[in-house]
């Protein structure tokens, strides 16, 4: 028991006096150290080779290595743009959906007389929905009332102001062209006569787009109005009452106007596309799945 | 930067590449919820309005 205490009491001490006693030889003799340094740097030469190097090569690398990651970044960033933002608004189209559709149903029934709507709903809310059967059968985007960026980013916008659908004046509606869920992307696809079909809580109006129909012409149409232009970012007359009349004209017919960016991934200017009411409004109560024009292609 | 960051990876290569591919999809996931998100209404190439 001693023995072994005083072993381990031995050992203790032996290990304590150990640990000053490897300072120490350090100490007196700094000059022997590093000579060791020195043989131990060329021994392993290669691996320490590195961290010597010279300042600028070290820079240079590292300025190498930043510029990688920027365009990294930036890559990921169009990605993001033309790919994801189109997922998340994937989702976001679907609850919008919804939630228009509960509330089209908790309105109760249809009236067979349609009225046009005369409230637009707060900015942020769903407005209506849109068709454009040429972009395809299945195409539709539920359109919120407001064209800030966190409206366009859940859908197609409505201008505030502009008429609502159904009624006289000009239904303005902004779309992203790329991203977002790209809704305006194939808009200069719109050929003259074309159905815009703007569907809402009791029934659906039916704009053709303009032009010339007889040549297929959609930058002209007899009444001055094109069916498509391309205008400067500052040209607000487009979405005046009369499409390119002044902003406090009276109304003159029941016009829609579509505006997305142009050309695609650019800012520069607008591409405009200019419809026309067609007939009066259809009732849901007479056409629940939708007026002929759904099924034109 | 980057031979920094795998030198201070701790564990043997199989580790320090799981780590790795680890700290990556971290920093997409930051750039693709948080920064892009934040960044993109600043940008001016996504405008689709016409206004005065």
């Amino acid at each position: 028991m001693t023995d072994a205490r005083r072993e381990l009491e031995l050992d203790q001490t032996q290990r304590i006096a150990r640990v000053p006693a490897v300072p120490p030889p350090r100490r007196p003799a700094p000059i022997p150290a590093a000579e060791d340094d020195a043989t131990g740097d060329l021994g392993a030469e290669p691996r320490r080779r590195r961290p010597r190097a010279p300042r600028w090569r070290a820079a240079m690398h590292g300025a190498g290595e930043l510029l990688v990651t920027v365009g990294l970044v930036a890559l990921l960033f169009v990605g993001y743009e033309v790919y994801v933002t189109d997922l998340l608004n994937g989702r976001q189209q679907d609850q919008l959906s919804q939630q228009i559709h509960e509330r089209w149903a908790d309105a109760g029934p249809v009236p067979t007389a349609l009225a046009p709507m005369t409230v637009a709903p707060a900015v942020g809310q769903p407005l209506a929905v849109l068709h454009l059967p040429r972009l395809g059968a299945d195409y539709q985007r539920v359109v919120l009332e407001g064209t800030a960026e966190e409206q366009l980013a859940d859908g197609p916008g409505h201008y505030v102001g502009t008429a609502l659908p159904g009624q006289p004046g000009n239904l303005a509606l902004a779309g992203h062209r790329v991203g977002k869920g790209s809704p305006f992307l194939e808009l200069d696809r719109l050929r003259p006569g074309d159905p815009i079909v703007v569907e809402t809580a009791q029934g659906w109006y039916v704009y053709r787009v303009l032009g010339d129909r007889r040549t297929g012409d959609v930058t002209t149409d007899p009444s001055g109005i094109p069916g498509q232009q391309i205008v400067r970012p500052t040209d607000v007359s487009v979405i005046s009452p009369v499409p390119g009349g002044p902003a406090t004209a009276a109304p003159a017919g029941s016009y829609l106007t579509l505006t997305t960016c142009h050309p695609r991934y650019s800012a520069r200017q607008r591409l405009i596309v200019h419809a026309v009411l067609d007939g009066a409004g259809i009732s849901k109560a007479d056409a629940p799945d939708g007026p002929p024009a759904l099924q034109e292609r | 930067m980057y031979g920094w960051i795998w030198r201070h990876l701790p564990g043997p290569t199989a580790s320090k590449a799981a780590l790795a591919l680890v700290l990556v999809l971290a920093v997409v996931a930051l750039l693709l919820f948080v920064v892009f998100p934040w960044v993109e209404p600043r940008l001016p190439f996504n405008d689709v309005t016409v206004d005065r």
